[in-house]
């Protein structure tokens, strides 16, 4: 699992950011905490991506990652960083398995467009009930970690490093297995991969679920990170897209693009308000379209190329 | 023509899409090790008994049973398990992946049957069995190209071997030839059948030239309109009256005589 340049790139870079982070200013750390976090969900879309399968309703189980704290949390005061992450993980999972016995029958738009519906679903009980938070949703305790306090964001800030490494490192594994490989192989030709012998709904059933999981440890990373849960962030089809749009902007080709790809699109994010708050959707639509016209690979295509991979290819 | 030592035995098979009938009264028994030859012309329902063969289509009516288990309403994946496997008129391969690619994943999955499809998949075992299967079918040359950039004879041949991988009791073949030039055909298909022959693979393959059809089966299958008009060595059934009606074509036959 860690013998190949993939694992020891992450490895590497892992520990010299936790280091870093210690003596980062705060905001650099939240950029990198919320950035980190949202790439767990773009990892698991990667897959599904590299399947040929889009889904434009992810938030679905982002937000179901979230509310699992925010209720863990108000309902039932816990506040330790690795049960609301397991929590979140777990209720998203089970859900995106129960759904993915549905999911894995369509392909395509009728894919892409299912997702959204059922988070839409979702998003509506939640601005309806006023037990779930309604539309102003639930403040989150800081996190605990085994039962101490921590005084700063650092620690959290550490553990949502390596669980994205952590995560980075399995779904690394998980694509050279024969499940992983037949990521491919199953957009190339569903046909041969069944008459080759392997079920191509089971495959797609086991990415769906995969993916739940990690959009529903992506939301709980959130709603830790940012301490407040609410339907228009965690849930709402715009959360959805914006995943679509950093797992376009990352680029499918490595499970290190997420990481890259979370973090450029936080800052731009940060940038573009700041710069034009009346506009700043403006930047990131002339962004999304520069990435679609001249990096369709996205930013790991860019790296690849400076990185002169081709080339020794 | 019923024998003891039959693997694969069809009764009144019959498909019906509406008020057409693609296959009616399909009796056959294939025995180990026969090389069968489906000929007929367009439309006559030999790529629809393939069909139904291996899982692709459901008969409206009939049996087909593969040693003793019944194939019909099993998927197409199981009937592969079983031991039946098949290659596509077109090729049904991955085209964005490499030759050795493509059968890295049949040999992954012919090697665990997908019971063990977390394990990984490039292990040095594979790697050798892969080096074997390349040889065999002379892809070495085109083992690092992509599928895509590759001739039509080439990616038959990599469906085809893709299909033996998992070491299939019975082939099925619908159309090996199809878009491989005429000089070419000869040698293709003595590279498959060199192979299919090495591993004792009972082989039924559909195909409209007559010339592959003499040369290299043992027994002809002609079909017509759905049903099979005649069942006889490949000599005697290019010299059938019927066969060369309904089939070859009197003009052509007249022709080569």
């Amino acid at each position: 699992m860690f013998n190949d340049r993939t694992a020891k790139f992450l490895l590497l870079a892992a520990m010299m950011i936790c280091v870093g982070g210690a003596f980062a200013p705060n905001w650099i750390v939240n950029q990198f905490m919320f950035g980190f976090s949202r790439a767990l969900a773009i990892l698991g879309l990667m897959v599904l991506w590299r399947t040929g399968l889009v889904s434009f309703g992810h938030a679905f189980y982002f937000g179901l990652g979230a509310y699992a704290v925010a209720i863990l949390d108000s309902k039932f005061g816990v506040s330790d960083v690795f049960l609301r992450l397991m929590a979140g993980a777990v209720v998203a999972g089970s859900a995106g398995f129960l759904i993915g016995f549905i999911m894995r029958n369509y392909r395509d738009i009728f894919f892409a467009m299912l997702n959204t519906a059922i988070s839409m679903v979702l998003f509506g009980i939640v601005v309806k009930t006023e037990s779930l938070g309604s539309t102003d949703g639930f403040a989150i305790s800081a996190s605990t970690i085994f039962g101490l306090a921590p005084e700063t964001k650092y620690p959290l800030f550490v553990i949502i490093t390596l669980v994205g490494l952590t995560a980075a490192l399995l779904v690394n594994f998980y694509l050279k297995t024969t499940f992983g490989k037949l990521t491919t192989a199953i957009r190339d030709n569903e046909i041969r991969v069944e008459y080759l012998g392997f079920s191509v709904a089971h495959a797609i059933h086991l990415k769906y679920t995969i993916s739940a999981i990690l959009a529903g440890g992506a939301g709980a990373l959130m709603a830790m990170s940012l301490g407040q849960v609410d339907p228009e962030s965690m849930i709402n089809w715009t959360v959805s897209g914006e995943l679509v749009f950093v797992t376009i902007l990352s680029g499918p080709g490595n499970v290190i693009a997420p990481f890259i790809g979370s973090l450029v699109f936080e800052i731009l994010r940060t940038y573009a308000f700041e710069l034009a708050p009346q506009a700043w959707q403006l930047i990131m639509g002339a962004t999304f379209l520069t990435i679609i016209f001249f990096l369709p690979g996205g930013i790991w295509s860019l790296i690849e190329k400076l990185g002169g991979k081709k080339n020794e290819k | 023509m019923k024998n003891s030592s039959s693997i694969l035995e069809v009764r009144d098979l019959l498909k019906t899409f509406g008020a057409v009938v693609a296959a009616k009264d399909i009796n056959v028994d294939i025995s180990q090790g026969e090389i069968v030859g489906i000929i007929g012309a367009n439309g006559a329902g030999k790529t629809c008994f393939v069909n139904m063969v291996t899982g692709y289509l459901a008969p409206t009516g009939g049996s087909i049973k593969f040693e003793g288990t019944e194939l019909v309403g099993l998927e197409t994946r199981k009937i592969t398990h079983a031991g039946i496997s098949r290659s596509f008129q077109v090729s049904q391969v991955f085209h964005s992946m490499t030759v050795a690619e493509n059968l890295m994943i049949a040999l992954a999955i012919a090697n665990n049957r997908g019971t063990d499809a977390l394990s990984l998949m490039d292990t040095p075992d594979l790697r050798l069995k892969l080096d074997e299967v390349l040889k065999r079918y002379k892809l070495e040359p085109q083992k690092d190209a992509t599928v895509s950039a590759l001739a039509q004879g080439v990616r038959k041949l990599l469906d085809i071997a893709m299909a033996v991988v998992s070491k299939p009791r019975i082939l099925l073949l619908d159309e090996p030839t199809s878009g491989i030039s005429v000089e070419e055909k000869f040698d293709f298909m003595d590279i498959v059948m060199g192979a299919l022959r090495e591993d004792g693979v009972t082989v039924l393959f559909v195909e409209h030239d007559m010339e592959i059809v003499e040369r290299y089966v043992s027994r002809v299958l002609a079909f017509y309109q759905g049903e099979i008009i005649a069942d006889m060595p490949p000599k005697k059934a290019l010299a059938d009256k019927k066969v060369q009606e309904f089939v070859i074509g009197k003009e052509h036959h007249k022709k080569k005589k």
